[in-house]
């Protein structure tokens, strides 16, 4: 009897979990799934094969150990901007600059990349890591500051801040920065030295695995720890936060640190284990992927990492299907612009497969409140 | 057959479950034309859950609706409203930087081509308000405008969508005592325009003030009918909460001892320097329950949110011997205040946190809860697990999220979370409101024992009864400044009520 009510419990908890997964995955899939089709579609009107087109896309993407290589390689500073949209969207903050906040990670990871010398690779690859997060963080600090202070909208601020960081690490590659050897007109720093360079194990990217265990890092900050308690509190309900004696304002400028500090990072692995240098026009799109991947992973630093994949995949496979299937690379922008747009407008997904929100119930809340 | 042309509204074997609640357990309720039907029932018993599914905000999972004893189907706010069903919510859905007209069109939209006719619309809106005695500005922003006057929005929206049938979910919570007594001769003036009322709320004398029938509802049935010449409150009470309730706080003397609060020259200014309290002094004794009494607005918030670090102030308030900081609610937490605060989704809870996280929300940091950082779940899931136990809040359990709870229940959580921890003084701003009679009576019993436990508690109501009956002593606010002090002994209501309204004691 109790064995049986025991089991039947089970069961329950069972349902209702993946009741739970799918509540938060299907519009996720479902956009993705909707997106593939409609490319298909548009492949289809334009005269390609659309399996052709999708098949050779996925050989690209995942067809040898060189290939499956590349597809973590450009999935990794994804995961990193992805993770700093997300990041910073736990405290409420939308933080449109982690392209701006790449920008100083890549050039100051290069600079300290090329320009001190004589270190073993085990100080210099985490010096230049971290001082390319360093670079992230600080310029992140400016839209967090002027937020507390001012009262200035995150939006707008980091907005102008990506065109800033554009035109101010253009200035140092072609500039101070710029690399003097014989030969070279283009604007780009030196080369780093190879004792700086992030090195692959048999085709897999160090860069990915540092990814992986930074993302973990994050999940565990923020449901784990006191610090990720306030974030979330101040990103759901600032007055209780105040009320709960948090400091508010502090939370803010922290948040937006972290999150630059992690975007940094991911330009300063774009630079050391990829491109080998800054270049200007590198690194171009890195972080405005970070919010498609951060919707698409519905903003949990666990669900940035596939959404990463799948768009460093489509990435990475793009020139195998141009190449094989005779399809414009751009049709990949194209399919990720309406990922976007779908999980964006998720009303529109739950629209057209009838799935009930989660929070369709709780229009209401019970008991009385003033909203002032 | 003739009786069935009477009813207005008849829900037949409703049944709705959440995961792990039975909200509805086929109900069944009855409407007549033009009476006030009262709803009651204790925290969490399904009253707005059944609303809700009335008003086809929720589907229900099983059972039916006749309107006008034709059988209907509700699939969501329009059908309802097309059928002439209105609702005023527990929570109020105005957009406060709209004005009244704007608000009021919201949804059906007049217009002549393709622009809205904002001034017809103002034109049927002033015609429908002198019709129903309903005084409002319509060129006023909502947020402007007092909470009384809101809620007239509200019914006026409905009615300008021609309800027949108008839902008021717990409409005086948030009233004064005058500004309930107007919502009454409204409600009557239009059943005798034939709309038909249900009327929720949690304060007996009202139902039996202004019901022409009552319904009492418990653990999501329908456990009794009755009428107000039939039934007394203590009645409705017991019919409520399945026992007898004690209506009547019981309360020793106070043994009085040591100042605990000290307010000296307390001055609030809002930030075009106008003062919301004005010079206040005031103490409170460890062992005592000072009530301050007062018309909502006077004051009363700005004063509990400068003592409790939410707002600056000028002045000097000592805790227990120490200067209290203003703009510092870790201060207070760490030095023995507990605050039950008067807007519990604003300020009290985090409504998608799990009611685990929500009980340790002001003490997450301090061991067992957290050490170096870290937050250690399984002394948070326990203190939330005895809290619940203790504070009989109704949850299917600690991890369902505090928006999921009804109102009652919600406020429990908070309640739990205050007293829970040793203090030394507390401060209750409306720590009842929208909480059924047993509730009451508990956290009564609470704060009286927490007073002969050697706390100070500094109460702030407006309710008088509520004010009455646990105090000690009580002061009267007036326009931000204290009227007079009184022991509690030496106030009758008439008193009070002179007081409240600005006459000073020396010429009353
Ligand atoms: N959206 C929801 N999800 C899960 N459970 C819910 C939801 N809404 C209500 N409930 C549960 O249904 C039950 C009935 O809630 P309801 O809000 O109808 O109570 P109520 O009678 O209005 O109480 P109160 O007087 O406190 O407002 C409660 O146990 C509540 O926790
Ligand atoms: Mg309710």
């Amino acid at each position: 009897m109790e064995d049986k009510k025991s089991s039947h419990l089970i069961v329950r908890r069972i349902l209702a979990w993946l009741a739970g997964l799918w509540q938060s995955l299907g519009v996720p899939l479902l956009a993705v799934l909707l997106a593939l089709l409609i490319g298909a579609i548009i492949l289809q009107i334009s005269g390609a094969s659309p399996v052709d087109a999708y098949s050779a896309l996925f050989k690209g993407a995942f067809g040898s150990s060189k290939n499956l290589g590349r597809t973590l390689e450009k999935a990794t500073p994804l995961i990193f901007s992805g993770l700093a949209v997300a990041f910073a969207f736990k405290a409420g903050l939308f933080n449109i600059g982690a392209q701006g906040q790449l920008l100083f990670g890549a050039l100051a990871s290069a600079f300290i990349g090329f320009a001190v010398k004589g270190l073993p690779p085990y100080i210099h690859i985490p010096l230049a890591l971290f001082g390319g997060a360093a670079a992230g963080a600080l310029y992140a600090a400016i839209p967090g500051a002027l937020k507390t202070y001012t009262g200035a909208h995150e939006v707008i601020t980091t907005i102008m801040l990506n065109y800033i960081a554009i035109n101010i690490t253009d200035y140092f590659a072609d500039g101070p920065l710029k690399d003097t050897s014989p030969g070279n007109i283009v604007a780009r720093t030196p080369a780093i030295l190879d004792s700086a360079k992030i090195p692959s194990i048999q085709s897999i990217p160090i860069g990915f695995v540092l990814a992986i265990l930074i993302a973990v890092g994050v999940w565990w900050l923020l449901w784990r720890t006191t610090i990720g308690f306030e974030i979330r509190t101040v990103g759901l309900n600032p007055s209780a936060a105040r009320y709960a004696g948090m400091r508010v304002a502090f939370t803010v400028i922290l948040t937006m640190v972290l999150s630059g500090f992690l975007a940094g990072m991911g330009g300063a692995i774009e630079t050391q284990g990829v491109v080998g240098r800054y270049q200007p026009g590198f690194n171009t799109g890195l972080g405005f992927d970070g919010i498609t991947i951060a919707l698409l992973g519905k903003t949990h630093p666990l669900g940035v990492i596939p959404a990463a994949l799948l768009v460093g995949a489509m990435k990475a496979g793009a020139s195998q299907m141009q190449f094989s299937a005779g399809v414009a690379k751009e049709i990949t922008d194209v399919i990720q612009a309406l990922m976007l747009f779908f999980v964006a407008a998720d009303m529109i997904v739950r629209w057209i497969f009838r799935i009930r929100s989660a929070s369709e119930e709780k229009v209401i809340l019970s008991g009385w409140a003033q909203g002032k | 057959m003739a009786e069935n042309e009477t009813l207005a509204l008849e829900i037949r074997h409703v049944t709705k479950r959440f995961p792990g609640v039975l909200a509805n357990d086929d109900v069944n309720f009855d409407l007549r034309r033009g009476e006030i039907h009262a709803l009651l029932g204790e925290n969490g018993a399904g009253k707005t859950t059944l609303m809700n599914i009335v008003y086809g905000l929720y589907s229900p999972d099983e059972g039916e609706f006749l309107i006008n004893g034709k059988k209907v189907e509700i699939k969501g706010p329009h059908d309802a409203i097309n059928y002439g069903i209105g609702m005023v919510h527990q929570h109020f859905m105005l957009v406060p930087v709209f004005t009244v007209t704007e608000n009021m069109i919201l949804g059906s939209e007049v217009t002549s081509g393709p622009s809205l006719d904002l001034n017809r619309a103002r034109r049927e809106i002033i015609e429908l308000s002198e019709a129903h005695g309903l005084d409002v500005d319509p060129d006023a922003l909502v947020e402007d405008i007092p909470v009384g006057v809101q809620q007239r929005v509200e019914i006026l929206k409905a009615l300008y969508r021609k309800a027949r049938v108008l839902v008021l979910d717990e409409p005086t919570a948030v009233l004064t005592p005058q500004e309930a007594e107007d919502l009454f001769q409204v409600m009557h003036q239009l059943t005798d325009k034939g709309v038909s009322i249900i009327f929720i709320t949690h304060k007996l004398k009202e139902v039996l003030n202004v019901a022409d029938r009552i319904t009492v509802m418990r653990r999501g049935r329908v456990v009794g009918h009755t009428t107000p010449k039939e039934s007394t409150q203590s009645d409705l009470a017991s019919m409520m909460v399945g026992r007898d309730v004690i209506l009547q706080v019981e309360k020793g003397a106070a043994k009085p001892r040591n100042v605990v609060l000290e307010i000296a020259g307390l001055t609030v200014e809002d930030e075009r320097s106008i003062a919301s309290v004005k010079d206040v002094s005031l103490q409170v004794r460890s062992g005592e329950v000072l009530g301050i009494a007062g018309v909502q607005g006077n004051g009363q918030t700005e004063l509990v949110e400068a003592l409790t670090g939410l707002r600056a102030a000028r002045g000097e308030v000592q805790l227990d011997g120490q200067k209290l900081p203003f703009e510092n609610p870790r201060f207070g937490t760490e030095h023995g205040l507990a605050h039950i605060p008067e807007d519990r989704h604003k300020h009290g809870l985090v409504l998608p946190y799990s009611l685990a996280d929500n009980l340790v929300l002001c003490t997450y940091y301090q061991k067992p809860f957290a050490s170096n950082l870290q937050r250690n779940d399984r002394a948070v899931d326990r203190n939330a697990v005895e809290l619940i136990e203790r504070f009989d809040v109704r949850s299917p359990s600690q991890y369902v999220t505090a928006g999921t709870l009804s109102g009652g229940n919600q406020q429990k959580v908070i309640v739990a979370r205050e007293l829970s921890r040793p203090i030394s003084l507390l401060v209750a701003n409306q720590p009842t409101r929208g909480l059924d009679v047993g509730s009451i009576e508990y956290i009564h019993n609470e704060i009286i024992s927490m007073r002969d436990l050697g706390v100070a508690v500094l109460l702030v109501s407006a309710e008088l009864d509520e004010i009455m009956a646990l105090s000690d002593r009580i002061a009267v606010m007036y326009r931000g400044e204290i009227v007079t002090v009184v022991d509690a002994g030496q106030a009758t209501r008439e008193k009070l009520g002179l007081w409240m309204a600005g006459l000073h004691p020396g010429n009353a």
